[in-house]
């Protein structure tokens, strides 16, 4: 069982193209930024959204545009949680799980319903309206509700993201469980980026309608292909031409990049790898820029030192360093990056 | 909650508000004939009549559910000029003076109006002087407001509710009925209420369209009017009556809609 | 105009201003006549008559008699009250509202208001009766109402009336308008409307209603007051009513 789509949606000052395929099994994460399409995306696959292109699910082609095809939503066979869950508010819990299976013309939706809801641990609220629940069990009902009609794609939009932080963890890992037990095409799209580590078999990064980047979430984060995988991952991530041993990025800057290659490439920094220094030092390394400082963020006894240069970077460096080198807003400071610190990759 | 001060001055303009209301039900109370309430009350006149302002003005605000909600969804679903066209339309009713209303109606239901003529060569039957009359004027101008309501209502609805039901499976008429319908109840609710309350004062376009006899067309604002000529006690006690029944059938029909 | 008038009277003194015979012209005042409806066209000569005449610019308020006297005991300010039955008289009378005996100063006769042709065919009250014939009748709370069924009864008729109206220019629009085949109305208004054909009603069944005028004991403006009376009781003004379809004194 097998999700394939091309999506376009075109619309004032908004465009979304998008090609993306999917396993039963597996979930895969649309992670971006807000304004990205994640959502339009999730609604054109579930049929609530006009588009171009074609949506194929298990076999079934459920939107052929250059056939005049359309499936509508209530024919698709895809669960749909919304991001606050719209829950029906006039129906109880039990009503709400049940609304699909009656839909749907089963035998003995309460009772199925009831079964379910039990399994999720909610067989004390099946009475309850849902402004009754708490954030964590509307995010379950909804959940069940979706699931209970056996769908065959599971479409889930920023699932966490409307919790409370304390119960995040909690719901987060309850959700990873009924995730594995569901066999169907388990899609969601988030913007936080621990949201889609901690749930996704793989990501798919979306950026202004467009996908910079698929492939496992390690895969990703290793070699960033685009600004915002680079800020959730926390590394520099520079754009530029390489030749050899060597990458010219913005500004006519030459990078010292160890078996750099040729033509287009991404160079990634890790932080940690960029060091400072209130002189200019004296040995080996080739990658030497002279800055200011423009922000010091201290996270736990780590501190993020972002440095204005030719090469913008920035710096990862202990507490003990930064008192020591005195730095702060307007500091002039030395930035060292060894060119073996520089990984180049085709763009 | 600690709210803001409301100043003085806005409390004195509520008070002369609610004055205004207060004042002339005053009037009815203190100058009701309460001796004469009783017979009043079993006085075949003002039984009919007190009927027949039930009967038309439920029915009217039955006609007015049925064909006002679908009018309410056309509206909230169109946009730009057709919508300001059609809003216009249906809001007619709420500017024109009743009376006026009536002639309409009369123009194109009458024996000779525009449809009206067609009816009455064909089957005979003639709309003017029967309670049918009297049930269309009032939904003529009680309309209106429930459309506005439940237009108003539609419009702030959350749109996912229904896009929910239908990705669970749920067709059309399914996801009208069980997820629509209820999440509207309220704005219904409220409209349906300013509709029949508008329908049961009706005047103006009833005795112009239906004109007026006892039983048939008479409700009961138009025997307060005749009343009040001939023996103004019967007028303030009908009047009084009008005003009991309301609240008793407003609060009871509160209770079964909204009991929840 | 006022200022000239005065200047003409050679700017005496203000008591000429209210003189109705001050010899040069009277300086214009301001009156309030409350009118039965059915006094509407012939009113409204009179009050234009008088504004040349006598420099009295008259304000009508037309309505069903038993609302003007409704409103009268109530209070409202007025000059004049033109009634269209005497029982109403008495009504503002007995509250002390009249400044001086009301007088007769027309009468109106019964008449069945039909559509223009006549095509029903309705040529007595004793044709109201027939089945079919949609007719419509003045409320017995309003004159016309009133005099209908005295009509009917001395004629021995027994109608279903389909609308008893609230005023008697309600009976006379649903005749002209269709929707009533017939409907039993004034002769004044079948004079007045055109738009409708009359069928006498004999004397021996018919009903005469008295208009009487008298002059109120509000009245801000008397001399005006007595002047208007005056002038429906003159030969000018009994020619305009007997115009208007209504018979003189």
């Amino acid at each position: 069982m097998t999700l394939e789509a091309a999506v376009r949606i075109k619309r004032d000052g908004f465009r979304l193209d998008v090609t993306l395929s999917a396993a039963a099994g597996e979930t895969v994460a649309v992670l971006g930024p807000n304004g990205a399409g994640k959502t339009t995306l999730l609604r054109a696959l579930a049929g609530l959204e006009d588009m171009e292109g074609h949506v194929t699910l298990d076999g079934e082609l459920l939107e052929d545009t250059s056939r005049g095809l359309h499936v509508p939503a209530e024919r698709r066979h895809a669960g749909l949680v919304f991001q606050d869950h719209v829950l029906f508010p006039h129906l109880s819990v039990l009503e709400n799980v049940a609304f699909g299976l009656r839909a749907r013309g089963k035998p003995h939706a309460s009772a199925t319903a009831r079964k379910w809801l039990d399994e999720a641990g909610l067989g004390d609220r099946t009475e309850a309206l849902p402004r009754a629940l708490s954030g964590g069990q509307a995010q379950r009902v909804a959940l069940v509700r979706a699931l209970v009609t056996e769908p065959k794609l599971l479409l889930l939009d920023e699932p966490l993201s409307s919790l409370d932080v304390s119960i995040r963890a909690e719901v987060r890992r309850e959700l990873t469980r009924q995730l594995a037990s569901f066999n169907g095409v388990r899609l969601l799209v988030t913007h936080d980026p621990l949201e889609a580590m901690a749930l996704a078999d793989r990501l798919v990064v979306l950026e202004h309608g467009e996908v910079v980047q698929s492939g496992k979430p390690e895969e990703v984060t290793a070699r960033p292909r685009s600004r915002f995988v680079a800020d959730l991952a926390g590394v520099n991530l520079l754009r530029g031409h390489a030749h050899g041993d060597h990458v010219t990025v913005a500004g006519d800057e030459a990078l010292a990049a160890a078996g750099a290659g040729e033509g287009d490439v991404f160079a990634l920094i890790h932080p940690r790898a960029v060091a400072l220094y209130r002189t200019r030092p004296d040995g080996t390394p080739r990658n030497v820029w002279h800055g200011h400082v423009d922000g010091v963020d201290a996270y736990g006894d780590r501190v993020r030192v972002r440095v204005v240069g030719p090469v913008p970077l920035v710096a990862e460096v202990t507490r003990a360093a930064v008192q020591e080198l005195g730095l702060s807003a307007g500091t002039d400071v030395w930035m060292v990056v060894k060119a073996t610190e520089v990984s180049a990759y085709p763009a | 909650m600690r709210r803001a001060r409301v100043p003085a001055a806005i409390g004195i303009l509520a008070a002369l508000g609610l004055l205004l209301f207060l004042l002339p039900l005053a009037g009815l109370i203190v100058r009701a004939p309460w001796s004469q309430t009783l017979a009043e009350l079993t006085d075949p006149t003002t039984t009919t009549a007190l009927g027949l302002s039930i009967f038309c003005s439920l029915s009217a605000t039955a006609i007015a559910l049925v064909l006002g909600v679908p009018l309410a969804m056309i509206l909230a679903r169109t946009r730009g000029t057709l919508r300001n066209i059609l809003r216009a339309l249906t809001t007619l009713p709420m500017v024109l003076p009743p009376v006026v209303g009536g002639v309409a109606l009369l123009l194109a239901f009458g024996r000779r109006g525009l449809v009206g003529s067609l009816l009455y060569q064909w089957s005979g039957i003639q709309i003017p002087f029967t309670t049918a009359a009297a049930v269309m004027a009032e939904t003529f101008v009680a309309m209106p407001f429930l459309v506005i309501a439940v237009e108003a209502g539609l419009r702030s609805l959350d749109q996912r509710y229904e896009e929910a039901a239908r990705s669970l499976g749920a067709g059309y008429w399914r996801v009208f009925t069980r997820v629509t319908l209820p999440l509207l109840r309220p704005a219904i609710f409220s409209g349906a209420v300013l509709c029949w309350a508008r329908a049961l004062g009706e005047f103006g376009a009833t005795i112009t369209f239906a004109g007026n006899f006892p039983g048939r067309t008479q409700t009961v604002p138009i025997a307060v009017y005749l009343a009040l000529e001939t023996k103004p006690e019967a007028a303030i006690t009908l009047s009084l009556i009008l005003l009991v029944v309301s609240i008793a059938i407003l609060v009871g029909l509160r209770d079964r809609w909204l009991g929840v | 105009m006022a200022a000239s008038m005065l200047a003409a009277c050679g700017g005496t003194s203000g008591a000429c201003a209210l003189q109705t015979s001050c010899g040069v012209g009277p300086v214009r005042t301001t009156l309030t006549v409350f009118a039965a409806a059915s006094l509407q066209p012939a009113f409204d000569k009179i009050g234009a008559q008088l504004l040349t005449t006598n420099n009295v610019a008259t304000t009508f308020s037309y309505a069903g008699t038993q609302t003007l006297a409704t409103q009268l005991t109530q209070g409202a300010p007025a000059d004049v009250f033109a009634s269209a039955d005497v029982a109403h008289m008495t009504t503002v009378q007995s509250a002390g509202l009249l400044h001086s005996q009301s007088v007769l100063f027309a009468h109106n006769r019964l008449e069945i208001a039909v559509a223009r042709g006549n095509p029903k065919h309705v040529h007595s009250l004793a044709d109201l009766a027939r089945s079919g014939l949609v007719v419509v009748l003045a409320d017995p709370s309003v004159p016309a109402g009133k005099y209908a069924a005295q009509a009917l009864k001395a004629a021995g008729v027994t109608v279903h009336p389909a609308s008893l109206e609230q005023q008697v220019t309600g009976v006379l629009s649903k005749v002209a308008l269709g929707e009533a085949d017939a409907g039993i109305v004034y002769h004044s208004d079948i004079v007045t409307s055109g738009k409708v054909d009359g069928v006498v009603i004999p004397d021996n069944q018919n009903v005469i209603a008295d208009y009487p005028i008298a002059v109120l004991k509000s009245a801000q403006n008397q001399t005006g007051a007595l002047a208007f009376v005056d002038f429906v009781v003159s030969t000018d003004g009994q020619s305009i009513l007997r115009a208007a379809g209504f018979q003189g004194v």
